[in-house]
C-alpha cells in the first residue's frame, strides 16, 4: 500500500495509489491530475547528504572523506508531486537530483548499522533541485541554492519500509521531458541508509517524520522553465515536476564585499 | 517590563543561524577569506539550521560530547517572525516580527567554515531558547544592543551589536531574498565573537540587555553517548 496526502476541493485527504491514479479515504478515486499532491510528510528535520555516490563525486571532483557530507534545509524548501518548481532567470545551471528520501519511523538515537533499518518508517522519491550559481565555499552546500522555496519535491507515495525489503536494491532515473538522462542505482551510495542512520544518531537524536534525502547518482543536467522533470525510483514512485519561470535573485555582495575587504 | 510576553512554547518552527556576521568573526579569518577552499569573501549570510532535536529552554542542562573538551556558548539575539517574509527590504522587515529574545547557540569550536559541520553545530540539545519575547520598538535602538555571557560568575565575554556584519534589518532582508521565512521561525542573528568555551561542571549565564537572562549547567554526557 502506497500513501498520499492530497487536496481535493479544498480538503486535505489521506489515500492510496490505485491502477487509476488515487482512491481517498472515502473511496472516491481521481486521476494524478485531478488532485493537488502535499508531501506525504511533513518533515521535521530535513537532513540532506551530499555527494553520496561514487560516480556523482567523481562528476564533481568530490574525494570522499570518512563522514558522509550532511547538511539541513527548512521546510518551505519542500513541495509535493505535480508542483512548479520557479527557476530564477540569472541561473545559468540548475539541476534536478533523485534522491532516495528516507523517512525515520521511531526515535533513533545511537543506533547500530545492523538495526538501523528498524527505524526506518517508509520511503519516498525526492528530486532536491540545486541552482549551482548560487553555491559558495561558506557551509558548501550553502542555503541559497539548496534551500529555496518549493525546489525539494517529494513523493507521490509514501512507502512502507514493509514494502522496500532493500533500499540498496534500487534502480534510479530521471526523465526530462520524457528523454533518460539519469540512470544510477542505490546500491553505488557511498554510505547506505543503514550506515546514515548510524552516523546521525550518534550525534543527534532523530525522530519520526524526520526525513534523510540519500544524494544523488551521475548524470545531473541543466534543466530550464518549460521542462517537465520526472524522477523514479522504480518501487517507490515517479514524481513529477514542472519548471516555471521566476525572478532572479539579488546581486549580493557589491556594497558588502567592500565593507569586509 | 513593558513590551514583554511569554513566548509560545510551541510556536518554534525553524532556527535558522548566522554565522560569520560579526566584524571581528570574519576579520579572524583575516587572508583565508581569499584562499582556497573560500576563494572570496562570503557574499550572501552564511546559514545553517538549528534542528529540533537542539532545542530546550532555561535552566536545561548544556550536555557536552564524550569526545570533546568543551563547547563554546554564543549568546545570539534571536529574531522571532511574526509573519511570514519573503523578498522584503529593510525598511519593512521588522513589521513582520513579534520580537527579539535570547538565545544561546551551543557549538563545538571549529574554524573550518567550507562544510556545514552538522556534527558540531547540531548535537541534542545545542540550543537553549529564551523564555521571554521583547517586541521590537521596547529597544531605542537595534545597532547597539548589549550582551555579556559569565562562567560561573565570571564576566568572560561583552559584545553589542554594533559589531554586526549585516545589521539585523539588512540581514533578515537579505534572507528573506533567498527563501521564506515562516511565521513562528527564529532567526539567530550572530553568536558573539570570542564565546567562552565551557565544560561540564561549568554554569553559564547570558544577557542581552533589554531581554533578560539565559542560564544553563554544563554537564558531561553519560559514557557510551557521543
Amino acid at each position: 500500500m502506497r500513501y498520499a496526502r492530497v487536496i481535493v476541493a479544498g480538503n486535505t485527504w489521506t489515500g492510496v495509489q490505485h491502477p487509476d491514479g488515487i482512491v481517498l479515504e472515502d473511496g472516491r478515486i481521481f486521476r494524478e491530475a485531478e488532485v493537488s499532491w502535499l508531501p506525504p510528510v511533513a518533515p521535521r528535520t530535513i537532513i540532506a547528504v551530499g555527494l553520496n555516490y561514487a560516480d556523482h563525486a567523481k562528476e564533481l571532483a568530490f574525494q570522499p572523506q570518512g563522514a558522509p557530507l550532511v547538511f539541513l534545509k527548512g521546510p518551505r524548501s519542500v513541495a509535493g508531486h505535480r508542483a512548479a518548481t520557479e527557476r530564477p532567470r540569472d541561473a545559468t545551471y540548475m539541476h534536478y537530483e533523485c534522491e532516495l528520501a528516507v523517512v525515520i519511523g521511531r526515535t533513533a538515537k545511537a543506533v547500530p548499522a545492523a538495526q538501523a533499518l528498524d527505524y526506518v518508517g517508509g520511503y519516498m522519491v525526492a528530486n532536491d533541485y540545486a541552482v549551482r550559481d548560487y553555491l559558495e565555499n561558506y557551509y558548501r552546500p550553502n542555503l541559497r541554492p539548496k534551500n529555496r522555496d518549493g525546489a525539494t519535491l517529494l513523493g507521490p507515495w509514501l512507502v512502507p519500509a514493509s514494502e522496500v525489503p532493500d533500499p540498496q536494491a534500487l534502480e534510479i532515473r530521471t526523465l526530462v521531458n520524457g528523454k533518460v538522462t539519469q540512470v544510477g542505482h542505490t546500491r553505488d551510495m557511498i554510505h547506505s541508509v543503514a550506515r546514515l542512520i548510524e552516523y546521525l544518531s550518534a550525534f543527534m537524536t532523530l525522530s519520526p517524520d524526520d526525513v534523510i534525502l540519500t544524494g544523488t547518482p551521475d548524470g545531473i543536467c541543466n534543466v530550464v522553465a518549460g521542462d517537465e522533470v520526472i524522477t523514479e525510483i522504480v518501487g517507490v514512485g515517479r514524481l513529477c515536476n514542472f519548471l516555471v519561470d521566476g525572478p532572479s535573485n539579488p546581486a549580493f555582495g557589491a556594497d558588502f564585499q567592500r565593507e569586509v575587504s | 517590563m513593558d513590551g514583554v510576553t511569554p513566548r509560545p512554547a510551541a510556536g518554534c518552527n525553524t532556527v535558522y543561524g548566522v554565522a560569520l556576521n560579526y566584524r571581528a568573526t570574519l576579520d579572524a579569518l583575516g587572508p583565508a577569506l581569499n584562499e582556497k577552499p573560500y576563494g572570496a569573501p562570503p557574499k550572501a549570510p552564511v546559514l545553517y539550521i538549528k534542528p529540533a532535536n537542539t532545542w530546550m529552554g532555561d535552566g536545561d542542562p548544556i550536555i557536552v560530547p564524550t569526545d570533546i573538551a568543551g563547547v563554546q556558548a554564543g549568546v545570539t539575539l534571536a529574531a522571532v517572525l511574526q509573519r511570514d517574509l519573503y523578498q522584503a527590504t529593510s525598511e519593512t522587515v521588522l513589521d513582520a516580527l513579534a520580537g527579539f529574545t535570547i538565545v544561546n547557540d551551543v557549538t563545538i569550536p571549529h574554524s573550518d567554515f567550507f562544510r556545514p559541520m552538522i556534527q558540531n553545530r547540531c548535537r541534542d540539545r545545542f540550543c537553549a531558547i529564551g523564555a521571554t519575547l521583547v517586541r521590537v520598538d521596547a529597544f531605542p535602538s537595534l545597532d547597539s544592543i548589549e550582551m555579556r555571557v559569565w562562567v560561573n560568575g565570571q564576566l568572560r565575554c561583552t559584545e553589542t551589536t554594533a559589531g554586526l556584519v549585516r545589521p539585523i534589518a539588512r540581514l533578515l532582508a537579505d534572507i528573506s531574498a533567498l527563501f521564506t521565512l515562516s511565521a513562528g521561525d527564529l532567526v539567530l542573528i550572530g553568536a558573539a565573537p570570542n564565546s567562552p568555551v565551557v565544560k561540564p561542571g561549568d554554569e553559564v549565564r547570558m544577557e542581552i540587555a533589554g531581554i533578560g537572562s539565559l542560564q544553563n549547567p554544563v554537564v558531561a554526557a553519560a559514557v557510551g553517548v557521543q
